[in-house]
């Protein structure tokens, strides 16, 4: 990143930091979330009710439209050259043969693509889509092992997969820094979202040494890839002048204005659609592929279908990035922490903003009386590092949690109650209150569900035949988040709702959520509301990412919900029964509007819009800046427990058993949350035990990019698992509800590798767990 | 000769490279059969060849002249939904959809496979008159179908408690 750059990231983080303080200090009631969400108070409507998938019939059927999924007249195919240096520039191109091969209708290089400016980087700007800010096909230098060096256009997938292998490249290499052992001795402090990923309380290191005992040891996490099991996939045509995109993303109107940005059109000339995506995980934002693709079809002037092979996922879309920590504690004799210190290393590239941001979960996680939190990172020649599903605290909590269970065995202190020792009362690093924090409950209700009491305290002392079997347990907390700048479109007709935002569907069960939560604050039938997403031609933006779209879709609808009735009550006349009634008067019930405190002073919306003369009220609200995220300390929390098994004889480790008990605030819809929760914790049971995407350190070059050599876990896997929730809602959030898409991965490594420890006595701090290094 | 797909006939392809995956997507447009690695490592383009569950991406389209190959859209339509799909409504056994019709197609020859006794490996007594649709033998027999959004669960149940024979069915209630 340039100085210039740094500087104005700064600029902007002590301009927050200002605001923060001066929010902190407000009366509740000035913020949002002050005055709680009507909703939060209803209790036998349509929340907490488990509705199945409004989307079902469609998904099973496999009528659902997926990106690759639209077949455009003339259309032609698109296949990638990647290239094999990791740096370097491209001395000869030679496109002779591929362009005389079978069906090829072009092959687009550097020398033939349009002029695009770079793609703005994610965060660079509000809607910034980019993995990188690298340019795209605009110049011979290659930046990583992997890079997109040409693109075949053909009339079939085959012939287009035939003619890349025609396209000869000769590169001239420069010296590029791929092993992060070489880049160590560069490490700088890392920067996250304008702020320095550095936190000091009081003198820990000072405080740690005092201590009557001390944990000190250091973690590693390898590389991951998300590994949708959708192929990223777009089919792309220019109509007339305008960029029409079938799209595979988690952020329609953001990839819209950067493809603006990038092509030098406004971004209502570009339209990204993406009602169906195959999985994101923080994959599906945008990437070459979607540059690559507009610019071949402006080119050849036909409609592109480009599909990423699975190696061309990994070679072109980034994942999450390796960690080193050391986590340090120190506690009295009474397991109370005086000292926690998790500090370490991360590799980015200098095309990105993103250095995985570790420390995240240590920062509210314990009332330790000293802190010190500190992210370095390194910079690589590799391919652009991304978030991946809860980036920081699924690998960040493998530490510090693997930590505090070396901490319980050396106090001789059960785990459960070390942490419970150590809840804090306020945010221990920024004093703020907290919103809704009960995790204590969580504990509590897992311990007695998973079975806690029959763990055996010494390791290695329960053995069933060739199994040794163990139980661990970690704690998993994953944040509040409502980005700024969403909003909704609310359209009422006589027949009932509609919400229109430019949110997204990929699997988490958005639309049935919100068509719940919808029908429940207007007062509907679920059948007579229709959600309108995915296109960024509706009102946005909103990212699926942070686990914030519940949150956001939320705050945005209540907004346009407060517009919606006073447009009502502009129209109401005087011969309605509720005539002269103020916003604040009046709530909806029974597809109609009645006064608050005299519910029977009703009239349906269908009679208030006949006698006005309507056929529909249309209204546009905006969510109001998330400033309750500087006034509260907004955290969900999960109690983690995992029964392992581990041979022996072969090492082989298995998980025979896990249970998550969640505290999220509301659950809206229970069906679609125990997917989400249970999805998070096989994720995490990969990352504890198998997942890893290897890179040739000489090179550069990702040696595992395939499913067959990159291991998710498969049905065999996966046991039953558990998942059990408070239900408390969050009395600061739209529903009372928080995020729920990301937590199930955060603690699960841990309490993997725990079970694995009281199974076996072994401590393995390196992940992935295999059995090679339990033998 | 022809391809029978959902009881529809159609023209096999005349480039030999085209694989049978390729061709229901691309020539016949049934997109319902879905494309996860093209290199058989992940089971979301699985569909039924004669009944038997193959998949169409490591299968070239002239290899299937004159078979029956059956799709997601030969199982069961929106409207017109076959047990299992509405089972895997049911018990959630899908978040985004994309491996679902592979998941499906895949359950439907797997349960084949156990009435008609191919053993797994898991399969404790080789000779048995009737192989379990325990949940472990199911576990394992699925195993070739990745699902990333994690809806293993949902999906084993969905399966246990459409395909499985009915006595079995009760037992696994009862688990």
């Amino acid at each position: 990143m340039s100085i210039a750059k740094d500087a104005k990231g700064l600029a902007q983080g002590m301009a927050q930091s200002l605001m923060a303080k001066a929010v902190a200090l407000a009366p509740d009631n000035w913020v949002p979330g002050g005055v709680p969400d009507p909703l939060i108070g209803r209790q036998h409507g349509h929340l907490g009710r488990a509705v199945s998938r409004i989307d079902g019939p469609l998904k099973v059927s496999g009528t659902a439209r997926f990106a690759a999924d639209f077949p455009m007249s003339d259309m032609v195919y698109a296949a990638i050259v990647f290239s094999t240096i990791a740096k370097g520039r491209i001395v000869r191109l030679d496109t002779v043969r591929a362009l005389a091969a079978d069906g090829v209708v072009e092959v687009m290089t550097y020398r033939n693509a349009p002029r695009l400016a770079p793609p703005p980087a994610f965060m660079s700007d509000p809607k910034a889509a980019g993995g990188d800010s690298l340019p795209v096909m605009q110049d011979d230098q290659v930046h990583w092992n992997g890079q997109p060096v040409a693109v075949v256009l053909a009339q079939t997938q085959e012939q287009a997969n035939h003619a890349a292998s025609l396209v000869d490249v000769t590169y001239e290499s420069a010296p590029a820094v791929t092993a992060f052992e070489d880049a160590r001795a560069n490490a700088r402090p890392a920067m996250f979202m304008g702020q320095p990923l550095h936190d000091e309380k009081g003198k820990a290191k000072a405080a740690l040494d005092a201590s009557a005992v001390r944990i000190d040891a250091t973690y590693r996490t390898p590389r991951h890839n998300h590994n949708a099991i959708e192929l990223h996939a777009v089919t792309v045509t220019w109509q007339d002048d305008v960029l029409r995109i079938h799209d595979a993303s988690q952020l329609v109107s953001h990839t819209a204005w950067s493809l603006g940005q990038m092509f030098g059109i406004p971004e209502d000339k570009v339209i990204v659609t993406s009602p169906y995506v195959g999985g994101g995980f923080g994959g599906k934002c945008m990437w070459q592929h979607h540059v690559l693709a507009a610019a071949a079809a402006q080119l050849c002037g036909r409609p592109v279908r480009l599909v990423l092979s699975r190696e061309g996922v990994y070679r072109l879309v980034g994942g999450r990035s390796l960690t080193e920590q050391q986590v340090s504690l120190g506690a009295d004799a009474d397991g109370r922490l005086k000292a926690l210190i998790q500090r370490g290393l991360t590799a980015k590239t200098p095309s990105n903003v993103m250095p995985e941001p570790f420390i995240l979960a240590a920062r509210s996680s314990y009332a330790a009386e000293t802190i010190e939190l500190d992210v370095h990172t390194v910079e690589l020649d590799l391919l652009a590092n991304t978030f991946m599903r809860a980036p920081g605290e699924s690998v960040g909590t493998f530490a510090l949690e693997s930590a505090m269970d070396e901490l319980a065995e050396a106090l001789n202190i059960d785990p459960i109650e070390l942490r419970i020792r150590n809840e804090p009362e306020v945010d221990p690093l920024n004093g703020l209150p907290f919103s809704s924090r009960r995790i204590v409950d969580a504990w509590r209700a897992g311990a007695q569900a998973f079975g806690w009491e029959r763990r055996s305290v010494v390791p290695a002392s329960r053995r069933e035949g060739e199994w040794l079997i163990g139980m661990g347990c970690a704690k998993g907390t994953y944040p509040y988040y409502r980005m700024p700048g969403g909003a909704a479109r609310l359209t009422l007709t006589p027949k009932g709702a509609s919400v229109g935002i430019a949110a997204h569907e990929m699997g988490m069960g958005t639309a049935t959520a919100q068509v719940q939560v919808t029908a429940e604050r207007l007062g509907l039938p679920i059948e007579a509301v229709d959600f309108e997403y995915g296109a960024s031609t509706l009102p946005g933006p909103v990212l699926a990412g942070g686990s914030q779209q519940t949150a956001a879709i939320g705050a945005a609808v209540i907004a346009a919900h407060r517009l919606l009735i006073k447009e009502l009550l502009g129209i109401i006349g005087n011969d309605s029964p509720l005539a002269g009634l103020k916003p604040d008067h009046v709530a909806c019930r029974d597809s109609g509007l009645c006064k608050r405190d005299d519910p029977e002073r009703h009239e349906t919306y269908a009679s208030i819009l006949a006698r006005a003369g309507q056929n529909s009220i249309e209204v546009v609200g905006e969510g109001p800046p998330p400033l309750e995220l500087m006034h509260w300390s907004m955290h969900s929390h999960a109690a983690m427990f995992c029964e392992a098994r581990v041979n022996a004889i072969t090492g082989e480790p298995r998980v025979s058993r896990f249970l998550g008990s969640f505290d999220c605030g509301r659950i809206l819809n229970p069906k679609t949350a125990t997917s989400q929760f249970r999805g998070g914790i096989i994720m995490g049971l990969g990352l504890a035990l198998m997942e890893e995407s290897q890179i040739d350190e000489r090179n550069g070059r990702v040696m595992n990019p395939s499913l067959s050599a990159y291991h998710v876990p498969v049905h065999m896997d996966v046991p039953e698992i558990d998942v059990i929730w408070t239900d408390i809602p969050d009395p600061h959030t739209p529903m009372g509800a928080r995020g729920i898409g990301e937590i199930g991965i955060t603690g699960t490594a841990a309490a993997v590798a725990n079970a694995i420890y009281n199974a076996t006595g072994k401590r393995v701090r390196d992940l992935p767990i295999t059995l090679d290094k339990l033998l | 000769m022809s391809i029978v797909v959902n009881g529809m006939p159609a023209e096999v392809p005349g480039d030999p490279r085209v694989s049978l995956l390729d061709f229901l997507r691309e020539q016949l447009h049934l997109h319902g059969t879905k494309k996860g690695c093209d290199q058989g490592a992940c089971g979301a383009c699985t569909v039924l060849a004669d009944g038997e569950r193959i998949l169409s991406c490591l299968a070239l389209a002239v290899q299937y002249d004159g078979r029956s190959i059956t799709t997601i859209e030969g199982v069961g339509s929106a409207t017109d939904l076959h047990p299992l799909q509405q089972a895997f409504i049911d018990h959630d056994g899908f978040q985004c959809g994309y491996c679902t019709p592979g998941q499906i197609c895949s359950a439907i020859g797997m349960a084949d496979e156990i009435r008609r006794g191919v053993p797994s490996h898991v399969t404790d007594d080789l000779d048995a008159a009737d192989m379990p649709f325990s949940h472990e033998e199911l576990r394992e027999r699925m195993s070739g179908n990745l699902c990333r959004c994690g809806a293993h669960n949902g999906i084993i149940d969905a399966i246990a408690t459409t395909l499985a024979p009915l006595p079995e069915r009760a037992t696994e209630a009862a688990e």
